[in-house]
């Protein structure tokens, strides 16, 4: 049995008045895909929000490998290996891509202002292995070749590429993709279908994915669970979802 | 041309109708005892007119006059420059005779020339200061008089009141306009944008009023006047030694006493300093650090994403950008050798910030010229006497209009990867 990576129980983020999410439970075991799916606005990027410290969440309890993580600040959260990307691309448009790459590895590279002053051995060393490492990755989604190219002159689907390498190369256990495959061509999907379980298999990291491509989520998910108005409406495997009742009718409404 | 056309250009010539006569048809003159207005010339009245006649003919074929600034060649920079495979070869060899151009050329030039090349390697570290908060982390601040002045009081009140010697001051001065910078940086780190400006602009204000209306420390607004000199390892500039038993420069040499020789040693130690700003501020461009800059810049959300502590990026560049405009300041006190809140009041700050936009964000070349520029171009158009503000504006305007990323844009730098 695989160990569980992330345990989130009665998740609530309350805006004034309004309840955004009320409850949710998520389990994510090691090397797991895990979806999250619900109709538009039923409150999956704000569970993404409470996971991943840009929202503190109300009620409930966050726990990453066995550690409470709610309340934690959003920089602390992603350097405990919790790394997000977003609905709209965010990527530091008017610096190259290996810049991006860069940046992403800043906590590894910051030693201190004085080494990287004066060019000491320990701090080429150090810059010389984060460049390899950005790399690699660069090369894993097929962009080594732009790596001099400014990031916002990306096509779009490249820019979606680049910012899953930006998230792995701070070499996290549990990836969040928010949204994905929206805006990709069905080749682009196909692609980025086959990288969400490369990620899985060879780098053995968990994925947390907020997806509306149903063929996508259907394909890859190891877990689905389904939110509707912020409320978990159902959870399980792919076949188990596609004939929920309650699921169709949250998605096509009632007769 | 349609009637929008004619509007606007009738509009454009109405207003500068009624600044022209407010600014030149008329003035005010003392006749004999009294104040009286008077009417410009006829010679003047046929000068305005021709102004309103350009600006409304300018308006109506708008269309046109832009066509022509677009025949109008501009000047590719990146083509003068060699190619990048020898540029590389060249460019320690560049830097090298640049700086002995600049270690000689005083010597062979009059006295006023020196001091304003000394006054430009002021603006040129003030300029790249203000470029790390402003073009590199993109936090508009429009208070950086402040530490410009943080700096220098600091060394004029360290000389007048424990006759501290310049040398000792410069690292308390960037020092301490350093530590301004961290404790301003604490309540706008949640602001960007317009608000951070208003908060800065306040700043620079509560800085200048404070030295202003302390007059029992500051001198208030009669300021503080001799202020020590450098000393070039305890050997001083002046015809007489001040201390007993100390000796002058020339004494020690065996030279005639040239008052020159002060005005070179400030305009060498003027482009020390801005070498050790640039080198610095160079490497901390292509650090971690710099690059984090940068990226709050661009995305301060993703930043957060990433696990960049986005406080004490915000914090690193207020406080790096606020020692250098401390340095600046306590050579600008030992050069005037006299400071009053009067060299630090708003101007200041917007000529600074001008200098860093017309350069181009982010780009050391491009302030360095801008620098140049900014602080020349004013002296040489001296003989327009109280014209040359407006002169000095139309500049701007016309370089935003002609080049508005700057007179040098930023590049970024190419990094090789091993292709694996």
């Amino acid at each position: 049995m695989s160990q569980l990576l992330l345990d989130v129980n009665g998740l609530t983020m309350r805006f004034g008045g309004l309840v955004a999410v009320n409850g949710v439970n998520l389990k994510v075991k090691n090397r797991q895909i895990v979806s999250v799916i619900g109709p538009n606005g039923a409150g999956k990027t704000t569970v993404f929000n409470c996971l991943s410290g840009f929202y503190i969440p109300t009620e409930g309890s966050v726990m990453l490998k066995n550690e409470q993580i709610a309340g934690l600040k959003d920089y602390q959260i992603s350097r405990k290996g919790l790394v997000r990307t977003f609905q709209h691309v965010r990527l530091f448009q008017k610096m190259t891509v290996i810049e991006n790459m860069l940046v992403a590895q800043h906590r590894h590279l910051n030693t201190n202002l004085f080494s990287g002053l004066l060019k000491t051995p320990n701090y080429r060393r150090l810059e010389k292995d984060a460049m390899e490492h950005a790399a690699h990755w660069l090369k894993e989604v097929g962009l080594l070749e732009y790596a001099n190219r400014e990031a916002g002159n990306l096509a779009y689907g490249q820019q979606r590429r680049l910012e899953i390498a930006r998230c792995m190369v701070t070499q996290p256990e549990l990836l969040m993709l928010d949204e994905p495959a929206a805006g990709l061509n069905p080749n682009e999907t196909k692609e980025l279908d086959e990288l969400i379980i490369k990620l899985r298999d060879e780098h053995e990291i968990s994925i947390l994915l907020i997806e509306h491509d149903m063929s996508l989520v259907m394909g890859i998910s190891d877990h689905i669970y389904v939110i509707a108005q912020g409320t978990p409406l159902a959870n399980g495997t792919a076949e188990q979802i596609k004939g929920n009742p309650d699921v169709i009718k949250a998605y096509l409404g009632e007769e | 041309m349609n009637s929008s056309k004619l509007y606007n250009a009738v509009f454009a010539a109405g207003i500068s109708f009624i600044l022209a006569c407010l600014m030149i048809g008329v003035k005010l003159d003392t006749d004999s005892t009294v104040l009286a207005v008077k009417g410009a010339t006829a010679e003047q009245w046929a000068w305005i007119i021709g102004g309103i006649a350009v600006v409304f003919l300018s308006q109506l074929f708008s269309t046109q006059v832009d066509a022509l600034f677009r025949a109008i060649p501009k000047p590719d920079i990146q083509a003068l420059l060699p190619q990048q495979q020898k540029f590389a070869t060249l460019k320690p060899w560049l830097i090298a005779a640049i700086i002995v151009v600049m270690m000689i050329w005083p010597f062979m030039v009059s006295r006023g020339s020196v001091d304003l090349a000394t006054l430009t390697l002021i603006y040129i570290m003030l300029g790249l200061g203000l470029n790390i908060v402003v073009g590199l982390a993109g936090l508009l601040d429009l208070g950086f008089v402040a530490f410009y002045a943080v700096g220098a009081y600091t060394y004029a009140l360290l000389s007048q009141y424990f006759g501290m010697s310049f040398w000792a001051c410069l690292p308390i001065s960037a020092g301490l306009a350093a530590t301004f910078g961290f404790l301003l940086g604490f309540p706008v780190l949640r602001l960007r944008g317009d608000y951070l400006a208003i908060v800065t602009l306040g700043f620079g204000e509560i800085i200048r009023i404070l030295l202003n209306n302390w007059t029992s420390l500051t001198g208030g607004p009669n300021g503080i006047s001799g202020i020590a000199k450098p000393t070039l390892f305890g050997l001083e500039f002046n015809r007489r030694a001040k201390e007993e038993g100390a000796m002058t420069f020339h004494e020690y040499f065996d030279m005639d006493y040239s008052s020159s020789y002060k005005v070179i040693f400030l305009y060498l130690i003027a482009v020390l300093l801005v070498i050790c700003v640039i080198y610095l501020i160079n490497r901390l461009m292509r650090m971690p650090i710099g690059r984090a800059w940068e990226a709050l810049r661009e995305d301060e959300i993703a930043c957060r994403s990433l696990g960049l502590n986005r406080t004490a990026i915000k914090l690193s560049a207020f406080t790096l950008g606020a020692s250098t405009a401390g340095f600046a300041g306590c050579f600008f006190a030992a050069r005037q050798g006299f400071i009053s809140p009067e060299s630090f009041i708003f101007i200041e700050s917007a000529i600074i910030l001008a200098i860093v936009v017309l350069g181009g964000m982010g780009s050391q070349m491009g302030i360095i010229f801008a620098a140049i520029i900014m602080t020349i171009l004013p002296e040489l158009a001296r003989e327009f006497s109280e014209y040359r503000m407006l002169l000095f504006g139309l500049l701007m305007v016309v370089m935003m209009r002609w080049r508005p990323q700057g007179l040098v844009p930023m590049k970024r730098p190419n990094l090789e990867l091993k292709q694996q």
